[in-house]
């Protein structure tokens, strides 16, 4: 007989929270959303895609909600700026949901999120993969704690390009920073149509584009974004909600966990430098890619047994990660007590 | 779970997303509390205190 929590089985739930304590782990001790593995992870696990988007997309919603109140406050927030994105990111992302059921509709969702999700985990885990072992930091989290403007060789000249096209109306902004407001909407609406999607926050394409291509100082970038992501991803979650497309079974548990792992790793960080480790952060992502190809190549070799395999390899592989993160700390706290007693002695 | 399976339509939504609004404070919280109360304990226990 299977025991039963809130009408679901205690192990699916058991799954889950264990999931999440390892993706809460991860992504707090590297100051990222985890929304990005969670969703791909779901379709491995063999959930609908409009399931495993929604779930991904509630998930993205909580944790927002909870880097919010761990902050106080959302930071250095442009409001005109974040409300005119919530109207682009909101289009966006019920384009992206409609795309999705449309794509379902025509038995090609799966096929080609997953194809998506292996370019994203792939491209993004190069990316930190090679910044890492260059000694970069590879992105910006919310929790950055820059004061100031990019310099400005800092800004690609593809960047530069877009910027100079001024199509009115003009938007003026915080700084001083005069801006289209079209180029607003065409960044709100990239990434409300890949939050709709693929079920992700998008701050990793939006942080990026706030600061290179509209131009806003970094932490007026990163307030903004996660007051976007607040709003976004709740009204993400309630369009998805409106089909039913929300498994509360997958989300409650996995954000149990989650809020609990990133706790543990936003502690880690003060005993361990992430710069060490966080070669293998970008390897177990680029694992991510592997795993959801894996079981794409699976389904059309009609070869069941590479579904246990992808499934496998993306739980062991973040496992993995996070046991490291965990024996780094609890060495670092050892080693530190130890230094304080002999010293002490 | 919690009987909001078949949760759809715009009522069905607002009580999704309620549940994990809710969930997400009271996770806030109740870890913060947990985390001031057995945070030190468990600090010396794996630190080998």
């Amino acid at each position: 007989m299977t025991m039963e929590l809130f009408g679901v089985a205690a192990s699916l739930l058991a799954l889950f929270a264990g999931f999440g304590v390892l993706i809460g782990l991860l992504f707090g001790f590297f100051g990222m959303g985890g929304s990005f593995l969670v969703t791909p992870a779901l379709m491995v696990m063999g959930y609908e895609t409009d399931v495993a988007v929604a779930s991904g997309l509630a998930f993205v919603f909580a944790t927002s909600v909870i880097a919010t109140l761990k902050h106080r406050d959302l930071g250095q927030v442009d409001y005109k700026l974040g409300v005119l994105m919530i109207a682009g990111t909101t289009a966006g992302i019920e384009v992206g949901k409609l795309g999705l059921h449309w794509l379902q509709d025509i038995g090609l969702a799966d096929t080609v999120v997953s194809v998506i999700y292996v370019a994203l985990l792939g491209g993004i885990g190069v990316f930190i993969t090679y910044t890492a072992t260059r000694g970069g930091g590879g992105g910006i989290s919310h929790d950055a704690e820059g004061e100031g403007d990019l310099d400005d060789e800092d800004i690609p000249d593809v960047a530069k390009k877009i910027q100079s096209y001024r199509i009115p109306p003009m938007m003026s902004l915080r700084g001083g920073i005069s801006v289209s407001l079209w180029l607003i909407l065409a960044v709100a609406f990239a990434t409300g149509l890949l939050s709709g999607f693929l079920g992700v926050g998008g701050g990793f394409i939006r942080m990026p584009a706030l600061f290179y291509l509209i131009g806003v100082p970094v932490p007026v970038a990163v307030g903004t974004d996660l007051f976007e992501i607040v709003f976004s991803g709740g009204i993400g979650s309630f369009l998805y909600a409106i089909d039913g497309a929300v498994d509360l079974s997958i989300v409650v548990p996995l954000l149990a966990g989650s809020a609990l792992g990133a706790r543990l790793g936003a502690s880690a960080t003060d005993l361990v430098d992430e710069d060490e480790i966080k070669v293998y952060f970008g390897v177990m992502l680029l694992l991510g890619a592997v795993a959801v190809a894996i079981r794409k190549g699976g389904e059309f070799a009609d070869v069941p047994v590479l579904q246990t395999v992808s499934l496998v390899v993306i739980l062991g592989a973040a496992a993995l990660v996070s046991g490291a993160v965990v024996v780094s700390s609890v060495r670092a706290l050892r080693s530190e007590y130890g230094y304080a007693t002999t010293t002490a002695d | 779970m919690f009987g909001l399976e078949n949760a759809s339509g715009i009522d069905g939504a607002v009580l999704v997303v309620g549940v994990v609004l809710v969930e997400a404070i009271v996770l806030y919280v109740g870890y913060g509390l947990l985390e001031q109360v057995f945070g030190p304990a468990i600090v010396d226990a794996v630190s080998g205190k």
